[in-house]
Protein backbone atom coordinates (compact mmCIF):
# COMPACT_ATOMS: atom_id res chain seq x y z
CA UNK A 1 0.00 0.00 0.00
CA UNK A 2 1.15 3.34 0.04
CA UNK A 3 2.02 5.71 -3.20
CA UNK A 4 2.91 3.27 -6.42
CA UNK A 5 4.12 4.99 -9.39
CA UNK A 6 4.00 2.81 -12.62
CA UNK A 7 5.95 3.68 -15.86
CA UNK A 8 4.68 7.44 -15.66
CA UNK A 9 5.00 9.34 -18.62
CA UNK A 10 3.57 12.95 -19.66
CA UNK A 11 3.76 15.23 -22.79
CA UNK A 12 3.55 18.84 -22.94
CA UNK A 13 2.84 19.10 -26.90
CA UNK A 14 5.92 17.47 -28.41
CA UNK A 15 7.78 17.95 -24.67
CA UNK A 16 8.37 14.93 -22.72
CA UNK A 17 8.24 16.09 -19.40
CA UNK A 18 8.22 12.69 -17.66
CA UNK A 19 8.95 9.57 -19.19
CA UNK A 20 8.55 5.57 -17.22
CA UNK A 21 8.61 7.20 -14.05
CA UNK A 22 7.96 3.98 -11.43
CA UNK A 23 8.70 3.76 -7.35
CA UNK A 24 6.63 2.48 -4.45
CA UNK A 25 6.44 4.73 -1.24
CA UNK A 26 5.25 2.85 2.02
CA UNK A 27 2.58 4.56 3.84
CA UNK A 28 3.51 7.19 6.43
CA UNK A 29 7.23 7.69 5.23
CA UNK A 30 8.55 10.95 4.11
CA UNK A 31 10.06 11.12 0.58
CA UNK A 32 11.97 13.99 -0.94
CA UNK A 33 11.88 14.70 -5.09
CA UNK A 34 14.74 16.01 -5.87
CA UNK A 35 16.11 17.11 -9.14
CA UNK A 36 17.66 19.83 -11.41
CA UNK A 37 15.11 22.78 -12.49
CA UNK A 38 13.14 21.23 -14.95
CA UNK A 39 13.68 17.75 -14.23
CA UNK A 40 9.53 17.29 -14.09
CA UNK A 41 9.20 17.45 -9.41
CA UNK A 42 5.93 19.52 -9.66
CA UNK A 43 4.59 17.66 -12.68
CA UNK A 44 5.44 14.82 -11.39
CA UNK A 45 3.23 15.89 -7.78
CA UNK A 46 0.24 17.01 -10.11
CA UNK A 47 -0.02 13.83 -11.87
CA UNK A 48 0.24 12.06 -8.10
CA UNK A 49 -2.36 14.85 -6.94
CA UNK A 50 -5.06 13.77 -10.06
CA UNK A 51 -4.62 17.25 -11.39
CA UNK A 52 -3.03 16.51 -14.53
CA UNK A 53 -3.46 13.13 -15.90
CA UNK A 54 -0.82 11.09 -16.78
CA UNK A 55 -0.40 10.34 -20.78
CA UNK A 56 0.66 6.35 -20.23
CA UNK A 57 0.93 4.60 -16.73
CA UNK A 58 -0.95 5.02 -13.39
CA UNK A 59 -0.05 6.83 -10.15
CA UNK A 60 -2.15 4.75 -6.98
CA UNK A 61 -2.66 5.30 -3.65
CA UNK A 62 -3.56 2.63 -1.00
CA UNK A 63 -4.04 0.67 -4.26
CA UNK A 64 -6.74 3.08 -5.87
CA UNK A 65 -5.98 4.47 -9.46
CA UNK A 66 -5.63 8.67 -8.52
CA UNK A 67 -6.31 9.17 -12.14
CA UNK A 68 -9.90 7.22 -11.75
CA UNK A 69 -10.90 9.28 -8.63
CA UNK A 70 -12.49 12.54 -9.47
CA UNK A 71 -11.71 15.55 -8.25
CA UNK A 72 -13.49 15.69 -5.08
CA UNK A 73 -13.06 12.41 -3.98
CA UNK A 74 -9.03 12.87 -4.85
CA UNK A 75 -9.36 15.88 -3.21
CA UNK A 76 -10.12 14.10 0.21
CA UNK A 77 -7.80 11.83 -0.23
CA UNK A 78 -4.52 13.95 -1.57
CA UNK A 79 -3.30 17.69 -0.27
CA UNK A 80 -1.17 19.66 -2.71
CA UNK A 81 0.77 22.72 -1.81
CA UNK A 82 1.87 24.29 -4.61
CA UNK A 83 4.92 26.90 -4.76
CA UNK A 84 4.39 30.41 -3.55
CA UNK A 85 0.81 30.26 -3.33
CA UNK A 86 -0.71 34.02 -1.95
CA UNK A 87 -4.43 34.73 -1.78
CA UNK A 88 -6.14 37.24 -4.41
CA UNK A 89 -7.92 38.66 -1.64
CA UNK A 90 -7.54 39.67 2.19
CA UNK A 91 -8.19 36.46 4.39
CA UNK A 92 -7.44 35.85 8.04
CA UNK A 93 -5.24 32.21 9.10
CA UNK A 94 -8.75 30.97 10.52
CA UNK A 95 -9.90 31.08 6.94
CA UNK A 96 -7.29 30.21 4.83
CA UNK A 97 -7.31 27.05 7.29
CA UNK A 98 -11.37 26.56 6.60
CA UNK A 99 -10.52 26.26 2.88
CA UNK A 100 -8.98 23.12 3.47
CA UNK A 101 -12.62 21.45 4.70
CA UNK A 102 -14.05 22.48 1.08
CA UNK A 103 -13.52 18.98 -0.14
CA UNK A 104 -15.74 17.73 2.53
CA UNK A 105 -18.54 20.15 2.36
CA UNK A 106 -22.20 19.16 0.67
CA UNK A 107 -21.69 20.31 -2.98
CA UNK A 108 -24.58 23.12 -2.98
CA UNK A 109 -24.51 24.84 -0.04
CA UNK A 110 -21.66 23.61 2.12
CA UNK A 111 -21.94 25.44 5.77
CA UNK A 112 -18.98 27.86 5.65
CA UNK A 113 -17.40 27.43 9.03
CA UNK A 114 -19.73 25.17 10.87
CA UNK A 115 -18.50 23.84 14.26
CA UNK A 116 -17.12 20.33 13.17
CA UNK A 117 -14.90 22.23 10.88
CA UNK A 118 -14.02 25.05 12.86
CA UNK A 119 -12.72 21.74 14.94
CA UNK A 120 -10.82 20.35 12.40
CA UNK A 121 -9.65 23.72 11.73
CA UNK A 122 -7.95 24.60 14.98
CA UNK A 123 -6.26 21.34 15.31
CA UNK A 124 -4.42 21.48 12.36
CA UNK A 125 -3.66 24.84 13.56
CA UNK A 126 -2.59 23.55 16.33
CA UNK A 127 -0.90 20.41 14.68
CA UNK A 128 2.02 22.98 12.85
CA UNK A 129 2.30 24.82 15.99
CA UNK A 130 0.23 27.87 14.51
CA UNK A 131 -2.74 27.59 16.79
CA UNK A 132 -2.23 31.50 18.45
CA UNK A 133 -2.02 32.88 14.83
CA UNK A 134 -5.41 32.13 14.49
CA UNK A 135 -7.04 35.19 13.59
CA UNK A 136 -4.05 36.90 12.37
CA UNK A 137 -4.37 38.34 8.95
CA UNK A 138 -2.60 35.74 6.14
CA UNK A 139 -0.84 39.16 4.89
CA UNK A 140 0.87 40.09 8.33
CA UNK A 141 2.93 36.84 8.61
CA UNK A 142 6.31 35.55 8.44
CA UNK A 143 7.35 33.49 5.41
CA UNK A 144 7.48 30.53 7.59
CA UNK A 145 4.41 31.05 9.01
CA UNK A 146 2.60 31.43 6.07
CA UNK A 147 4.18 27.76 5.37
CA UNK A 148 2.65 26.68 8.52
CA UNK A 149 -1.06 27.85 8.27
CA UNK A 150 -1.08 26.19 4.16
CA UNK A 151 0.21 22.88 5.83
CA UNK A 152 -2.18 23.16 8.32
CA UNK A 153 -4.85 23.69 5.25
CA UNK A 154 -3.92 20.91 3.46
CA UNK A 155 -3.68 18.71 6.90
CA UNK A 156 -7.55 20.31 7.16
CA UNK A 157 -8.29 18.49 4.02
CA UNK A 158 -7.61 15.34 6.50
CA UNK A 159 -5.61 13.80 3.75
CA UNK A 160 -3.89 10.40 3.58
CA UNK A 161 -1.07 11.85 1.01
CA UNK A 162 0.75 15.36 1.90
CA UNK A 163 2.42 16.68 -1.68
CA UNK A 164 4.80 19.41 -1.23
CA UNK A 165 5.66 22.13 -3.61
CA UNK A 166 9.42 23.23 -2.38
CA UNK A 167 7.72 23.80 0.85
CA UNK A 168 10.83 26.01 2.02
CA UNK A 169 11.08 28.30 -0.75
CA UNK A 170 12.13 31.56 0.64
CA UNK A 171 11.97 30.77 4.05
CA UNK A 172 15.43 31.23 6.59
CA UNK A 173 16.95 28.43 7.97
CA UNK A 174 15.67 27.88 11.37
CA UNK A 175 12.05 28.20 9.73
CA UNK A 176 13.17 25.31 6.92
CA UNK A 177 14.49 22.87 9.78
CA UNK A 178 11.40 23.00 11.84
CA UNK A 179 9.21 23.16 9.28
CA UNK A 180 10.46 19.77 7.55
CA UNK A 181 10.57 18.77 10.98
CA UNK A 182 7.07 19.54 11.61
CA UNK A 183 6.30 17.37 8.33
CA UNK A 184 7.92 14.34 9.78
CA UNK A 185 6.04 14.79 12.61
CA UNK A 186 2.42 14.79 11.14
CA UNK A 187 3.15 11.52 10.52
CA UNK A 188 1.10 11.54 7.18
CA UNK A 189 2.75 9.79 4.12
CA UNK A 190 4.43 13.14 1.98
CA UNK A 191 6.06 13.63 -0.89
CA UNK A 192 7.74 16.78 -0.87
CA UNK A 193 9.86 18.61 -4.08
CA UNK A 194 12.92 19.86 -2.55
CA UNK A 195 16.29 21.97 -3.65
CA UNK A 196 18.17 20.97 -0.93
CA UNK A 197 20.05 17.89 -1.03
CA UNK A 198 21.27 18.52 2.60
CA UNK A 199 17.57 18.87 3.72
CA UNK A 200 16.54 16.36 1.97
CA UNK A 201 19.38 13.80 3.44
CA UNK A 202 18.00 15.19 6.76
CA UNK A 203 14.32 14.79 6.97
CA UNK A 204 13.29 12.39 4.31
CA UNK A 205 12.99 8.39 4.10
CA UNK A 206 13.76 7.83 1.02
CA UNK A 207 14.78 9.98 -2.27
CA UNK A 208 12.90 10.01 -5.58
CA UNK A 209 15.41 11.81 -8.17
CA UNK A 210 14.69 13.05 -11.52
CA UNK A 211 16.93 14.43 -14.25
CA UNK A 212 14.97 15.28 -17.88
CA UNK A 213 12.20 13.49 -16.73
CA UNK A 214 13.73 10.33 -15.81
CA UNK A 215 13.78 8.37 -12.67
CA UNK A 216 17.84 8.53 -12.42
CA UNK A 217 17.51 6.99 -8.82
CA UNK A 218 15.63 5.87 -5.80
CA UNK A 219 16.68 4.67 -2.31
CA UNK A 220 17.58 5.84 1.00
CA UNK A 221 19.34 9.28 0.99
CA UNK A 222 22.87 7.15 1.64
CA UNK A 223 21.70 4.67 -1.27
CA UNK A 224 21.06 8.11 -3.79
CA UNK A 225 23.09 10.97 -2.58
CA UNK A 226 26.49 10.09 -3.58
CA UNK A 227 29.32 11.54 -5.36
CA UNK A 228 28.77 9.75 -8.70
CA UNK A 229 25.05 10.09 -8.98
CA UNK A 230 24.82 13.90 -7.90
CA UNK A 231 27.57 14.94 -10.12
CA UNK A 232 26.50 12.74 -13.03
CA UNK A 233 22.70 14.68 -12.70
CA UNK A 234 23.51 18.10 -11.14
CA UNK A 235 27.58 18.43 -12.97
CA UNK A 236 29.03 19.38 -9.26
CA UNK A 237 31.43 17.71 -7.63
CA UNK A 238 30.92 16.91 -3.85
CA UNK A 239 31.88 15.03 -1.09
CA UNK A 240 29.46 13.08 1.32
CA UNK A 241 30.23 12.60 5.49
CA UNK A 242 28.40 11.52 7.95
CA UNK A 243 26.13 13.53 10.11
CA UNK A 244 27.89 13.75 13.29
CA UNK A 245 24.74 13.48 15.30
CA UNK A 246 21.57 11.63 12.72
CA UNK A 247 24.93 9.50 10.89
CA UNK A 248 22.89 10.55 7.78
CA UNK A 249 25.24 11.78 4.73
CA UNK A 250 25.89 15.88 4.57
CA UNK A 251 27.05 17.04 1.00
CA UNK A 252 29.72 19.07 1.03
CA UNK A 253 29.96 20.61 -2.44
CA UNK A 254 33.74 21.69 -3.83
CA UNK A 255 33.82 25.00 -5.26
CA UNK A 256 33.47 25.36 -8.94
CA UNK A 257 37.07 25.62 -10.96
CA UNK B 1 -18.19 38.04 12.60
CA UNK B 2 -20.58 35.71 14.38
CA UNK B 3 -23.91 34.66 12.40
CA UNK B 4 -26.33 36.68 14.06
CA UNK B 5 -24.51 39.63 13.50
CA UNK B 6 -24.04 39.05 9.90
CA UNK B 7 -27.50 38.17 9.25
CA UNK B 8 -28.20 41.53 11.31
CA UNK B 9 -26.48 43.54 8.82
CA UNK B 10 -28.40 41.49 5.92
CA UNK B 11 -31.86 42.28 7.41
CA UNK B 12 -30.74 45.65 8.00
CA UNK B 13 -29.56 46.83 4.62
CA UNK B 14 -32.91 44.61 3.33
CA UNK B 15 -35.15 46.66 5.08
CA UNK B 16 -32.90 50.05 4.26
CA UNK B 17 -33.40 48.87 0.87
CA UNK B 18 -37.14 48.94 1.15
CA UNK B 19 -37.34 51.90 2.50
CA UNK B 20 -34.91 53.50 0.22
CA UNK B 21 -36.93 52.51 -2.74
CA UNK B 22 -39.89 53.49 -1.16
CA UNK B 23 -38.81 57.24 -0.66
CA UNK B 24 -36.99 56.60 -4.09
CA UNK B 25 -40.79 56.80 -5.61
CA UNK B 26 -41.90 59.56 -3.73
CA UNK B 27 -39.40 61.84 -5.12
CA UNK B 28 -39.69 63.95 -8.36
CA UNK B 29 -41.65 66.69 -10.24
CA UNK B 30 -44.37 65.61 -8.99
CA UNK B 31 -44.81 65.16 -4.73
CA UNK B 32 -46.24 61.86 -3.92
CA UNK B 33 -46.35 60.75 -0.22
CA UNK B 34 -45.29 57.63 0.79
CA UNK B 35 -48.61 56.67 1.93
CA UNK B 36 -49.71 57.32 -1.46
CA UNK B 37 -46.78 54.68 -2.99
CA UNK B 38 -48.43 52.31 -0.57
CA UNK B 39 -51.82 52.52 -1.65
CA UNK B 40 -51.02 52.63 -5.14
CA UNK B 41 -48.95 49.66 -4.76
CA UNK B 42 -51.57 47.83 -2.73
CA UNK B 43 -54.53 48.68 -4.91
CA UNK B 44 -52.34 46.67 -7.52
CA UNK B 45 -51.37 43.94 -5.50
CA UNK B 46 -55.09 43.83 -5.02
CA UNK B 47 -55.13 44.26 -1.60
CA UNK B 48 -57.76 45.98 0.52
CA UNK B 49 -56.66 49.87 0.33
CA UNK B 50 -57.72 53.13 -0.08
CA UNK B 51 -57.41 54.04 -3.68
CA UNK B 52 -54.95 57.12 -4.64
CA UNK B 53 -55.98 59.76 -7.08
CA UNK B 54 -55.68 58.45 -10.77
CA UNK B 55 -53.10 60.59 -11.89
CA UNK B 56 -50.40 59.62 -8.67
CA UNK B 57 -51.32 56.30 -9.07
CA UNK B 58 -49.88 55.80 -12.96
CA UNK B 59 -47.05 58.48 -11.76
CA UNK B 60 -46.21 56.07 -8.82
CA UNK B 61 -47.06 52.46 -11.21
CA UNK B 62 -46.25 53.24 -14.51
CA UNK B 63 -43.35 55.53 -14.08
CA UNK B 64 -41.35 55.70 -10.73
CA UNK B 65 -41.82 52.24 -9.81
CA UNK B 66 -40.58 50.42 -12.54
CA UNK B 67 -37.44 52.66 -12.41
CA UNK B 68 -36.73 52.20 -9.05
CA UNK B 69 -37.20 48.59 -9.12
CA UNK B 70 -35.01 48.41 -12.14
CA UNK B 71 -32.02 50.44 -10.54
CA UNK B 72 -31.76 47.61 -7.59
CA UNK B 73 -32.09 44.81 -9.71
CA UNK B 74 -29.69 46.23 -11.93
CA UNK B 75 -27.26 47.15 -9.04
CA UNK B 76 -27.72 44.04 -7.64
CA UNK B 77 -26.89 42.00 -10.82
CA UNK B 78 -23.83 44.13 -11.64
CA UNK B 79 -22.66 43.51 -8.15
CA UNK B 80 -22.89 39.73 -7.91
CA UNK B 81 -21.00 39.69 -11.32
CA UNK B 82 -18.34 41.79 -9.89
CA UNK B 83 -17.98 39.72 -6.81
CA UNK B 84 -17.73 36.30 -8.87
CA UNK B 85 -15.44 37.56 -12.00
CA UNK B 86 -13.29 38.85 -8.82
CA UNK B 87 -13.14 35.46 -7.48
CA UNK B 88 -12.92 33.09 -10.40
CA UNK B 89 -9.68 35.38 -12.14
CA UNK B 90 -8.53 36.45 -9.16
CA UNK B 91 -8.42 39.91 -10.11
CA UNK B 92 -8.98 42.55 -7.69
CA UNK B 93 -10.43 44.91 -10.05
CA UNK B 94 -12.53 42.70 -12.66
CA UNK B 95 -16.10 44.14 -13.21
CA UNK B 96 -18.01 43.51 -16.15
CA UNK B 97 -17.57 47.01 -17.13
CA UNK B 98 -13.84 47.25 -16.76
CA UNK B 99 -13.31 43.81 -18.84
CA UNK B 100 -15.17 44.86 -21.98
CA UNK B 101 -18.11 42.64 -20.89
CA UNK B 102 -20.89 45.26 -20.52
CA UNK B 103 -19.81 47.25 -23.98
CA UNK B 104 -20.24 43.96 -25.66
CA UNK B 105 -23.81 43.18 -24.28
CA UNK B 106 -24.26 47.26 -25.57
CA UNK B 107 -23.73 45.85 -29.04
CA UNK B 108 -26.14 43.14 -28.52
CA UNK B 109 -28.45 45.09 -27.26
CA UNK B 110 -28.97 47.74 -30.19
CA UNK B 111 -28.66 45.56 -32.74
CA UNK B 112 -31.43 44.38 -31.28
CA UNK B 113 -33.62 47.50 -30.57
CA UNK B 114 -31.92 49.95 -33.58
CA UNK B 115 -31.48 47.65 -36.09
CA UNK B 116 -34.31 45.12 -35.03
CA UNK B 117 -32.47 42.15 -35.53
CA UNK B 118 -34.94 39.36 -35.10
CA UNK B 119 -33.38 37.87 -31.82
CA UNK B 120 -34.46 38.18 -28.18
CA UNK B 121 -32.96 41.32 -26.38
CA UNK B 122 -31.69 39.85 -23.57
CA UNK B 123 -30.66 36.80 -25.67
CA UNK B 124 -28.63 39.30 -27.93
CA UNK B 125 -27.17 41.14 -24.82
CA UNK B 126 -26.11 37.79 -23.74
CA UNK B 127 -24.30 36.53 -26.70
CA UNK B 128 -22.76 40.43 -26.87
CA UNK B 129 -20.90 40.03 -23.40
CA UNK B 130 -19.47 36.48 -23.81
CA UNK B 131 -18.32 37.26 -27.20
CA UNK B 132 -16.32 40.09 -25.10
CA UNK B 133 -16.02 37.87 -22.67
CA UNK B 134 -13.63 35.73 -24.42
CA UNK B 135 -12.15 38.32 -26.72
CA UNK B 136 -10.71 39.81 -23.72
CA UNK B 137 -9.50 36.91 -22.07
CA UNK B 138 -7.89 35.73 -25.08
CA UNK B 139 -6.39 39.12 -25.44
CA UNK B 140 -4.89 38.91 -21.87
CA UNK B 141 -4.11 35.36 -22.07
CA UNK B 142 -0.16 35.70 -22.99
CA UNK B 143 1.94 32.76 -22.50
CA UNK B 144 -0.87 30.75 -20.08
CA UNK B 145 -1.35 33.01 -17.79
CA UNK B 146 -3.55 36.18 -17.37
CA UNK B 147 -2.15 39.16 -14.95
CA UNK B 148 -5.10 41.32 -13.84
CA UNK B 149 -3.27 44.79 -15.57
CA UNK B 150 -3.18 42.88 -18.64
CA UNK B 151 -6.77 41.98 -18.63
CA UNK B 152 -7.85 45.11 -17.46
CA UNK B 153 -5.96 46.91 -20.45
CA UNK B 154 -7.80 43.88 -22.73
CA UNK B 155 -10.85 44.78 -21.61
CA UNK B 156 -10.28 48.62 -22.04
CA UNK B 157 -9.82 47.80 -26.28
CA UNK B 158 -12.49 45.97 -26.24
CA UNK B 159 -14.84 48.47 -24.47
CA UNK B 160 -13.57 51.08 -26.95
CA UNK B 161 -14.10 48.47 -30.25
CA UNK B 162 -17.66 47.59 -28.55
CA UNK B 163 -18.37 51.39 -27.56
CA UNK B 164 -17.42 52.45 -31.12
CA UNK B 165 -19.63 49.43 -32.59
CA UNK B 166 -22.52 51.12 -31.16
CA UNK B 167 -21.86 54.51 -31.66
CA UNK B 168 -21.60 53.46 -35.16
CA UNK B 169 -25.03 51.43 -35.36
CA UNK B 170 -26.94 54.45 -33.79
CA UNK B 171 -25.45 56.61 -36.51
CA UNK B 172 -26.32 54.10 -38.99
CA UNK B 173 -29.96 53.85 -37.88
CA UNK B 174 -30.33 57.86 -37.70
CA UNK B 175 -33.80 58.42 -36.29
CA UNK B 176 -34.56 60.46 -33.29
CA UNK B 177 -32.11 61.63 -31.19
CA UNK B 178 -29.32 59.89 -31.84
CA UNK B 179 -26.74 61.54 -29.29
CA UNK B 180 -29.32 60.45 -26.50
CA UNK B 181 -29.92 57.27 -27.30
CA UNK B 182 -25.65 56.95 -27.50
CA UNK B 183 -25.45 58.20 -24.16
CA UNK B 184 -27.91 55.95 -22.77
CA UNK B 185 -26.37 52.58 -23.65
CA UNK B 186 -22.53 54.11 -23.19
CA UNK B 187 -23.24 55.95 -19.98
CA UNK B 188 -26.27 53.43 -18.63
CA UNK B 189 -29.43 54.63 -17.39
CA UNK B 190 -32.50 53.39 -16.55
CA UNK B 191 -34.79 56.24 -17.39
CA UNK B 192 -36.86 54.24 -19.89
CA UNK B 193 -37.18 51.36 -17.34
CA UNK B 194 -40.88 49.54 -18.01
CA UNK B 195 -42.25 46.76 -16.65
CA UNK B 196 -41.14 44.65 -18.71
CA UNK B 197 -37.32 45.61 -17.66
CA UNK B 198 -38.24 44.43 -14.34
CA UNK B 199 -39.25 41.04 -15.61
CA UNK B 200 -36.29 40.90 -17.48
CA UNK B 201 -33.84 41.91 -14.66
CA UNK B 202 -35.47 40.27 -11.87
CA UNK B 203 -35.63 36.89 -14.06
CA UNK B 204 -31.80 37.07 -14.57
CA UNK B 205 -31.09 38.37 -10.74
CA UNK B 206 -33.49 35.15 -9.38
CA UNK B 207 -32.25 32.28 -11.91
CA UNK B 208 -28.41 33.46 -12.19
CA UNK B 209 -28.57 34.58 -8.80
CA UNK B 210 -29.56 31.49 -7.14
CA UNK B 211 -27.15 29.05 -9.42
CA UNK B 212 -24.17 31.84 -8.31
CA UNK B 213 -24.91 31.91 -4.75
CA UNK B 214 -25.27 27.99 -4.81
CA UNK B 215 -21.89 28.04 -6.01
CA UNK B 216 -20.17 30.16 -2.89
CA UNK B 217 -18.00 27.64 -1.84
CA UNK B 218 -16.77 26.93 -5.01
CA UNK B 219 -15.91 30.44 -5.46
CA UNK B 220 -13.95 30.67 -1.87
CA UNK B 221 -11.70 27.87 -3.45
CA UNK B 222 -10.54 29.89 -5.68
CA UNK B 223 -8.38 32.47 -3.32
CA UNK B 224 -5.48 30.98 -3.52
CA UNK B 225 -5.44 30.02 -7.51
CA UNK B 226 -6.28 27.45 -10.08
CA UNK B 227 -3.93 24.84 -8.51
CA UNK B 228 -4.98 25.73 -5.06
CA UNK B 229 -8.43 25.19 -6.19
CA UNK B 230 -7.98 21.78 -8.00
CA UNK B 231 -6.36 20.87 -4.79
CA UNK B 232 -9.37 21.34 -2.85
CA UNK B 233 -11.88 19.28 -5.15
CA UNK B 234 -12.88 21.84 -7.57
CA UNK B 235 -12.97 21.39 -11.64
CA UNK B 236 -11.11 24.49 -12.64
CA UNK B 237 -11.92 25.01 -16.23
CA UNK B 238 -15.46 23.52 -16.05
CA UNK B 239 -16.15 25.34 -12.91
CA UNK B 240 -14.67 28.71 -14.32
CA UNK B 241 -16.37 28.62 -17.45
CA UNK B 242 -19.73 27.99 -16.06
CA UNK B 243 -19.56 30.75 -13.30
CA UNK B 244 -18.26 33.04 -16.06
CA UNK B 245 -20.51 31.78 -18.76
CA UNK B 246 -23.38 33.03 -15.92
CA UNK B 247 -22.18 36.17 -15.24
CA UNK B 248 -22.10 37.18 -19.08
CA UNK B 249 -25.95 35.95 -19.10
CA UNK B 250 -26.46 38.17 -15.94
CA UNK B 251 -24.87 41.01 -17.19
CA UNK B 252 -26.01 40.72 -20.76
CA UNK B 253 -29.77 41.14 -18.94
CA UNK B 254 -28.47 44.09 -17.04
CA UNK B 255 -27.41 45.95 -20.32
CA UNK B 256 -30.61 45.18 -21.83
CA UNK B 257 -32.65 46.83 -19.76
CA UNK B 258 -30.07 49.56 -18.82
CA UNK B 259 -27.14 49.91 -20.84
CA UNK B 260 -23.90 49.41 -19.46
CA UNK B 261 -23.46 51.06 -16.23
CA UNK B 262 -20.01 50.93 -14.26
CA UNK B 263 -18.33 51.06 -11.46
CA UNK B 264 -21.17 48.96 -9.97
CA UNK B 265 -19.51 45.65 -10.14
CA UNK B 266 -16.23 46.47 -9.55
CA UNK B 267 -16.79 48.92 -5.64
CA UNK B 268 -19.29 47.12 -3.89
CA UNK B 269 -17.51 43.88 -3.87
CA UNK B 270 -14.73 45.63 -2.13
CA UNK B 271 -16.46 47.58 0.28
CA UNK B 272 -19.07 44.28 1.29
CA UNK B 273 -15.74 42.37 2.11
CA UNK B 274 -15.02 44.78 4.47
CA UNK B 275 -18.11 43.74 6.33
CA UNK B 276 -19.02 40.51 5.95
CA UNK B 277 -15.39 39.14 4.80
CA UNK B 278 -14.44 37.03 2.39
CA UNK B 279 -16.39 34.02 1.76
CA UNK B 280 -18.61 34.34 -0.48
CA UNK B 281 -21.96 32.57 1.33
CA UNK B 282 -22.00 35.66 2.69
CA UNK B 283 -20.47 38.06 0.55
CA UNK B 284 -23.00 37.11 -2.49
CA UNK B 285 -25.93 37.87 -0.66
CA UNK B 286 -25.14 41.19 1.31
CA UNK B 287 -23.33 42.60 -1.98
CA UNK B 288 -26.18 41.95 -4.06
CA UNK B 289 -28.92 43.87 -1.51
CA UNK B 290 -26.28 46.45 -1.49
CA UNK B 291 -25.82 47.11 -5.34
CA UNK B 292 -29.41 47.43 -5.51
CA UNK B 293 -29.28 50.03 -2.96
CA UNK B 294 -26.24 51.50 -4.14
CA UNK B 295 -27.92 52.03 -7.71
CA UNK B 296 -31.16 53.28 -6.48
CA UNK B 297 -29.76 56.42 -4.43
CA UNK B 298 -27.51 56.59 -7.79
CA UNK B 299 -30.26 56.85 -10.01
CA UNK B 300 -32.12 58.99 -7.36
CA UNK B 301 -29.39 61.52 -7.46
CA UNK B 302 -29.50 61.45 -11.27
CA UNK B 303 -32.54 62.43 -11.57
CA UNK B 304 -33.19 65.30 -8.77
CA UNK B 305 -29.87 66.77 -8.19
CA UNK B 306 -29.42 69.11 -12.00
CA UNK B 307 -33.52 68.89 -11.90
CA UNK B 308 -35.02 69.29 -14.43
CA UNK B 309 -32.29 68.07 -16.13
CA UNK B 310 -31.72 64.51 -16.20
CA UNK B 311 -28.20 62.79 -16.58
CA UNK B 312 -27.89 58.87 -17.51
CA UNK B 313 -26.71 57.08 -13.95
CA UNK B 314 -23.77 55.92 -15.13
CA UNK B 315 -22.18 58.87 -14.81
CA UNK B 316 -22.93 59.10 -10.75
CA UNK B 317 -21.75 55.99 -10.71
CA UNK B 318 -18.41 56.88 -12.81
CA UNK B 319 -18.30 59.83 -10.30
CA UNK B 320 -18.56 57.90 -7.03
CA UNK B 321 -16.35 54.56 -8.75
CA UNK B 322 -13.42 56.35 -10.45
CA UNK B 323 -12.23 57.65 -6.81
CA UNK B 324 -12.31 53.93 -5.78
CA UNK B 325 -10.83 52.69 -8.61
CA UNK B 326 -8.08 54.80 -8.48
CA UNK B 327 -7.79 53.81 -4.21
CA UNK B 328 -7.18 50.20 -5.17
CA UNK B 329 -4.52 51.18 -7.67
CA UNK B 330 -2.51 53.07 -4.99
CA UNK B 331 -3.02 51.41 -2.26
CA UNK B 332 -0.25 49.13 -0.45
CA UNK B 333 -1.97 45.69 -0.71
CA UNK B 334 -1.69 46.34 -4.56
CA UNK B 335 1.00 43.46 -4.70
CA UNK B 336 -1.52 40.83 -4.93
CA UNK B 337 -2.41 41.67 -8.18
CA UNK B 338 0.69 43.33 -9.56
Amino acid sequence: MGVDLDQLSYSIDATRILRNVSASLPTGSVTGLLGPNGAGKSTLLRIIAGIDKADAGTASLDGVSVGSLNRRDAARRIALLEQNAAPSVELTVLEVVLLGRIPHRTRLMGSFGGEEDRAVAFDALEAVGAGALFDRSWQTLSGGQQQRVQIARAMAQQPSLLLLDEPTNHLDVSAQLSLLAQVRELGVTAIMALHDLNLAAAYCDQIVLLDGGRLVAFGTPAEVLTPEIIGAVYGVDCFILEHPRGGHPVIVYSAAS
Amino acid sequence: MTRARYLGWLVAAIITLILVCGVAVTIGPAAVSLAQVAGSIGAHLGLPVEPVPLLIDSIVWQLRLPRVLTAALVGAGLALSGAVMQSVTRNPLADPYLLGLSSGASVGAVCVVILGVGFALPAAAFAGALLALIATLSIARVGGTITPVRAVLAGLAIAQLAGALTSFIIFWAAKGDSYREILNWLLGSVAGATWESVAIAATAVAVVGTGILLSATRLDAFAFGDTSAASLGINVNRTRWALLGSVALLTGAMVAVSGSIGFVGLILPHLVRGISGPGHRRLLPLVAVCGGLFLVIADTLARTVFDPRELPVGIITAFIGVPVFILLIKRKKSHLWA
